[in-house]
């Protein structure tokens, strides 16, 4: 009696899931996108009150610049909506509102990397040029900001990385900053022996993103390229792999101290500061806190930046930043499409410099005199930015980076050599970019 | 149904009692109960149950995530694909290098995941009872010590990731007190210890807390009593502390093993994503997830779903742990016990016990 029940209870649980199972086969039909995000249909006339979503402001920028925005525009209202500090949360928290196709954002900060998956699953707004001009923009900047060939959003700040160097041993030594991996080299040869306890050179090599654009750049810097213009994969290129070859090797050598294999940005900035390293690979943000003087520092007025160095002559740098772009699912997308082009306004590109330290998008302020002044890597950085590539443009980007941080780290960690680790990852890449 | 017991003692009764009881285990109020928890049951179906039904839904499915190579949209929606996001570990795996060779990334944090299980719990369950023995002792400063073994357990995991991250650090206290130069925080079989470490200082003395409630309810006259019978410590330990104790240890053992086995926050803190000698199932579901395949994701939840349920089943038919504490459930078992034994002794079958005096049965 008992046995008949739970059997029939068994059957009844069964019997629900297939339901389940069935209705929810029945409801999912597979549409093809892309009406809401074409071009076409678009009003950009409707204003009215925005949103606008970033993560945390930790640099305290935005109250002032959306204040002035509000006074100037009492009917079309922005508000700002602060993510998590965290990039992963960001890009989670904007996929769930384009999933449920809610426009609660109307603008978002969008990472440079994540823009090619914002855009062909139909979350951005396709943003036509005669309505939005880039004349006077970073070329690589608004190459980050298109996919396909159409343009999805403003650049909104641009990054692009730096060579610190300690410029009072360089100077004692009669040396100029290196403009490749031999002049470096060469210049640690010199230095280190005077220098105990001193390495050559870091970057960021724990796995994470700081370790994919740390090897782009090594890997563009020898000629080699991930993926080429056509889209396809080229890492098994024997210039690719002579990039890999040369972190490895300084690893091996001790050029690249053993621990930076877990170092971040704040690490290797931490090493740098305490006089542990004599050239660093770092981000700009970098600049005003070693040249802080109230003993945080070790190297204040001690240290220049130069471009990064190459194999044979200067480093290609990876381009970071973000972009500014419209939810395809917006409301009063004529406000915000006047929103991001006061974003990408002069006057509120030097806020965001002076206020902000990020790196403007605007070519013509690299040489503005007044703000080299106040900023002394500025002229550099413009250079940095001006040669720099973009990380590979991939709609499943998550899965291309920690596919290349795999390779990479198999190699620095010696479990695989240069060659074979860079081979698993053409064949992986084929497959991921198909 | 059943009449041999209920019937015999139902006979004292005047004979009035027309309505036959349908189920024996039953005292009427039936009814009422199911009325009385239905609304934790309600909430029970829509946060555990309709979850889990929509995962096993949503496992059979998968998200289009290729472009179409002309415009570069990706077409919304999924298909529906079997099996597939179960059988691709054979089918495609996707070989990883972790402390265990070159293999499937999935059966390497299901290994990763057994690996941290036994050896945590292992080591847990021994550092724990030593607290608890520590923590029942009469001692002046009872109360500090107590305090601070507990300490560990009340700081959030991420948190002590974070602080085992400084320790661990290259430069960190770790490697000053030891001397050498090791790389906890890269990817290799000391960033396993690692996680090691750090989870027993947490988790230890939840092991610890719990054995105590069971120590504190050992009598002192046993113990009297073994020491009149000329017991030393040990024995005393292994006779009458450990066999009196372990219900509640038993408990604590599974509650550690079934926490151990979703272990997320403490290698993703620490270490970080994409290691894979510290890679647990959760946290290879939670990257699915983030790459939007929901569909494997859950595959790879129910996965690890299934693996727990098993290894509590194991625990609770083996060690016989008892995690509901039902007095008259356990003394229903143990009559039947007697009852077969004793069938078997006179080669019969029998009836077996639904209910015992203490169901109030008996009383109607």
């Amino acid at each position: 009696m008992t046995h008949a029940r739970t059997t029939r209870r068994v059957l009844a649980a069964v019997a629900s899931v297939g339901a389940v199972l069935i209705t929810a086969a029945c409801s999912s039909s597979s549409t093809p996108t892309g009406s809401a995000a074409a071009g076409g249909g678009v009003n950009w006339d409707e204003r009215g009150p925005i949103t606008y979503a970033q993560g945390k402001d930790t640099a305290g920028v935005w109250a002032g610049v959306l204040k002035e925005w509000n006074d100037a525009h009492p009917n079309e209202q922005v508000t700002l909506i602060e993510l998590s500090p965290e990039a992963d949360q960001q890009r989670a928290d904007m996929i769930k509102r384009g999933q449920a196709k809610s426009g609660e954002f109307s603008v978002m900060s969008v990472d440079v990397v994540w823009t090619a998956e914002f855009a062909a699953n139909g979350w951005l707004q396709e943003l036509p040029k005669d309505k939005f001009p880039t004349d006077g923009m970073l070329a690589s900047a608004v190459d980050a900001a298109s996919y396909f060939g159409k343009l999805y959003a403003y650049p909104q700040s641009s990054d692009g990385a730096l060579l610190y160097y300690r410029s009072d041993l360089l100077d004692k030594a009669g040396l100029k900053p290196p403009t490749t991996w031999d002049e470096m080299q060469a210049a640690c040869d010199k230095v280190l022996p005077t220098q105990k306890g001193m390495s050559c050179y870091s970057g960021q090599f724990q796995k994470y993103e700081g370790l994919t654009c740390n090897v782009a750049e090594a890997v563009n810097s020898a000629g080699g390229e991930f993926i080429t213009a056509d889209g396809k994969p080229a890492v098994n290129s024997a210039e690719a792999v002579a990039g890999l070859t040369w972190m490895v090797d300084g690893f091996k050598s001790g050029m690249i101290p053993k621990e930076a294999i877990t170092w971040k940005e704040e690490e290797s900035r931490q090493a740098f500061q305490d006089g542990k390293i004599l050239f660093l690979r770092n981000w700009p943000y970098v600049y005003n806190l070693a040249s802080k003087t109230d003993g945080s520092s070790k190297v204040a007025g001690k240290f220049g930046v130069s471009p990064i160095p190459g194999k044979t002559g200067p480093g290609v740098s990876t381009l970071g930043g973000h972009n500014i772009g419209i939810s395809a699912f917006a409301k009063n997308k004529g406000t915000a499409g006047d929103f991001i082009k006061w974003i990408a306004s002069e006057a509120q590109q030097k806020t965001f410099l002076q206020k902000g330290s990020l790196a403007p998008i605007l070519e013509s302020m690299y040489a503005d005199a007044d703000l080299n002044k106040e900023f002394g890597y500025l002229s550099t950085l413009g250079e940095s930015i001006k040669n720099a590539q973009a990380r590979p443009k991939a709609v499943r980007y998550g899965d291309v980076t920690s596919a290349i941080q795999d390779a990479t780290y198999a190699a620095l960690q010696g479990q695989q050599t240069p060659t074979d680790a860079f081979n698993g990852l053409q064949t992986k890449l084929e497959d991921l970019l198909k | 149904m059943s009449q041999g017991a209920a019937t015999t003692i139902a006979g004292n009764t005047p004979p009035v009692t027309e309505k036959r009881k349908k189920n024996l285990l039953s005292d009427g109020q039936g009814t009422l109960a199911g009325f009385l928890i239905s609304p934790t049951m309600l909430v029970i179906l829509f946060v555990v149950g309709i979850p889990i039904l929509l995962s096993l839904r949503e496992s059979v499915f998968r998200k289009f995530t290729t472009p179409d190579p002309t415009t570069g949209m990706i077409p919304e929606g999924e298909s529906f694909v079997g099996l597939q996001n179960f059988t691709d570990i054979f089918a495609h795996p996707q070989a990883v290098d972790g402390a265990w060779g070159n293999i499937d990334r999935l059966i390497n944090s299901f290994l990763n995941v057994t690996f941290f299980t036994i050896i945590c719990v292992a080591i847990e369950t021994v550092i724990g009872v030593a607290m608890a023995l520590i923590m029942a002792r009469a001692f002046r400063g009872k109360g500090f010590v107590r305090a601070a073994i507990l300490v560990p357990w009340a700081i959030p995991t991420i948190v002590s990731a974070r602080m085992w991250g400084l320790i661990f650090d290259a430069d960190g206290v770790m490697n000053k007190i030891l001397g050498q130069q090791i790389l906890w925080l890269a990817d290799n079989s000391y960033s396993q210890w690692a996680v090691i470490i750090a989870d027993t200082w947490k988790t230890a003395p939840f092991i610890g807390l719990l054995t105590l409630a069971g120590l504190q309810t050992i009598p002192s006259d046993v113990y009297e009593a073994a020491r009149v019978d000329g017991a030393n410590a040990w024995q005393q330990f292994v006779r009458i502390t450990l066999p009196m104790v372990k219900p509640a240890l038993v408990v604590a053992v599974l509650f550690r093993t079934l926490d151990t086995m979703r272990m997320f926050d403490l290698p993703w803190g620490m270490i970080g994503q994409g290691k894979y000698y510290v890679e647990t199932i959760s946290m290879f579901a939670y990257i699915e997830n983030n790459q939007l395949r929901y569909g494997t994701a859950a595959a790879y939840s129910l996965v690890l779903f299934a693996y727990i349920v098993l290894v509590a089943f194991i625990f609770i038919r083996l060690l016989g742990a008892d995690v509901i504490g039902d007095e008259e459930t356990r003394a229903i078992t143990e009559q039947r016990k007697r009852q077969k034994a004793l069938a078997k002794a006179e080669n019969r079958k029998t009836k077996l016990a639904k209910t015992t005096i203490t169901s109030g049965e008996f009383q109607s």
